[in-house]
């Protein structure tokens, strides 16, 4: 137990450090309520080709058992860019190269519900 | 006396149809079915079964399995829905009861499905295995399959499958792009016509309610096919083609969908590919009257059972409206905004009313086609599809 008198602030400096690597931080830290609304636009509207539970439809699946090895960039640049001649559209604009990244992420290791 | 004649007929429809479960209490006692309809709830895998004079939702039934894009058709007698999942699950649902009167899983992965004129067949529309599969609608026992084989080493992808009068249904080839005829109307395998060469990526296809067109959608190129079943040799025939020559696609988030209900009068209402547009043609000619701008890429465009007006709703990101356009000086009359992800519209029989799926909201409203007030909220959870039973009596529904 730790002394009443003790002041549990940080130093400011050590403090901004912090801050600064908050932000630096891994490149997929979406908040919360971005990641929420990435599933559901997975879910539901990525979902109205490739099925709601992404075992694919019109489009192909996008379950780990087919796209688990597959590059990820490459992933992450075909939902930005679209694939020309093919009904999958770009994203971009929708979303960003960050969350493009987030989202294979997660659908290469089994995507949130 | 208006209640005593609805409950004499919908006992004798009872006792007709259902033998000993008659006896058995329905949870709604003794009525008909005729104002009835379902409402897809994709991510629960339920149905609401709905009534539409008082608006109110009579009974949830479970356990229908992967319900997105889930579609349905109903029986000639209006007791039993079809429902036709993503997951290739065919499920007959007893209205009447409120119950799941029988249930197959008979393919991994299938986009919808139609009944035969005379209400004896099934037929539903695969994508794994590409092709389509015909069942009994008693007794949901497979009758056949033909294997959409075009050539490649896969199967195609089958899509827009329309029901045809005389035992016919009609399907595009996605993959393919060709257009086949199934005639099941003797014993024995269908006769398979085949239409080639139809055009890129048919996404979706109609019949209109006469049966004498249907009309496939092109996603891989400006334009649509139509086929006229009335002519002697059918021939597919280019409409629209290059509707949007020399401009620039807009990215597609969510396909059109097509089904019967694109003739107003003389004139079908079809939603253009990648353009925030509707496009209009004659009837016959298939010349293009008009182009529609609209709030952005339509997803349904429905005209009203009486053709005077025609309703649209929109793809993601812009599915927060609704317009409606008078099919005959196809001006924009009205907007509304139920809310977001308005996914689907549905016309009471004689269009009085239509009901409209706000998914996120988790709410079905309920407006006067007249008025354009809303009448009523019905809670759902995340809807989709609407589905009244009146569709049985029209064909391409």
């Amino acid at each position: 137990m730790l002394p009443r008198s003790t002041d549990l602030r940080l130093p400011r400096e050590i403090a901004s450090l912090l801050a600064l690597l908050v932000l630096l931080g891994p490149a997929q830290a979406l908040d919360a309520k971005r990641e929420a609304e990435l599933v559901d636009l997975v879910r539901q509207d990525c979902g109205s080709c490739h099925g709601m539970t992404l075992k694919g439809g019109l489009g192909r699946s996008l379950l780990p058992e087919r796209i688990g090895q597959l590059d990820a960039d490459g992933l992450a640049a075909i939902i930005l860019g679209g694939v020309p001649g093919t009904p999958m559209p770009p994203w971009r604009g929708l979303i960003t190269d960050e969350e493009a990244r987030w989202i294979v992420d997660r659908l290469k290791t089994g995507f949130p519900e | 006396m208006r209640r005593r004649q609805f409950l004499t007929l919908s006992l004798a429809c009872a006792a007709t149809g259902a033998g000993a479960e008659a006896a058995s209490a329905s949870p709604m006692g003794p009525r008909g079915t005729g104002d009835l309809g379902i409402v897809v709830e994709r991510a629960s895998g339920s149905i609401l079964i709905v009534e539409t004079s008082g608006r109110t939702v009579l009974a949830r039934v479970a356990q229908l399995g992967d319900l997105s894009h889930a579609s349905a058709v109903f029986s000639r007698d209006e007791r039993f829905a079809y429902v036709f999942g993503r997951d290739g699950a065919l499920t007959k649902v007893d209205l009447v009861n409120a119950r799941i009167d029988r249930r197959i899983v008979q393919a991994g992965n299938s986009i919808g499905g139609a009944i035969s004129d005379d209400g004896r067949l099934i037929a539903v529309a695969n994508y794994e295995p590409g092709g389509i599969k015909l069942f009994d609608s008693a007794s949901l026992a497979e009758l056949g399959e033909i294997a959409a084989d075009y050539g490649a080493e896969q199967r195609s992808k089958t899509v827009g499958i329309a029901d045809a009068p005389g035992r016919r249904f009609l399907f595009s080839l996605y993959d393919g792009g060709e257009v086949w005829l199934a005639d099941c109307a003797e014993a024995g395998p269908p006769k398979v016509t085949k239409f080639r060469g139809i055009g890129k990526l048919p996404y979706d296809a109609l019949i209109t309610n006469d049966g004498r067109y249907y009309i496939a959608g092109l996603f891989g190129e400006d334009g649509m096919v139509c086929l006229d079943l009335w002519a002697e040799q059918p021939k597919p025939q280019r409409i629209l083609a290059g509707y949007g020559r020399g401009e620039e696609k807009l990215p597609v988030y969510k396909m059109p969908h097509l089904r019967g209900w694109a003739q107003a009068g003389d004139r079908f209402l079809l939603p253009a590919v990648g353009r925030n547009e509707v496009l209009v043609v004659e009837a016959g000619t298939f010349q293009e009257i008009g182009r529609v701008a609209v709030h952005g890429q339509p997803v349904f465009v429905m005209a009203r059972p009486d053709g005077r007006h025609a309703w649209v709703n929109f793809a993601h990101p812009k599915n927060d409206r609704v317009q409606v356009i008078d099919t005959r000086s196809l001006a924009v009359v009205r907007e509304l905004r139920p809310g977001p992800a308005v996914l689907h519209m549905e016309f009471t029989s004689r269009g009085h009313e239509v009901w409209v799926s706000v998914r996120d909201a988790d709410r079905i409203d309920v407006y006067d086609t007249r008025t354009f007030a809303k009448l009523a909220e019905v809670p759902a959870r995340k809807p989709s599809g609407i589905f009244f039973a009146s569709r049985a009596h029209r064909t391409g529904l």
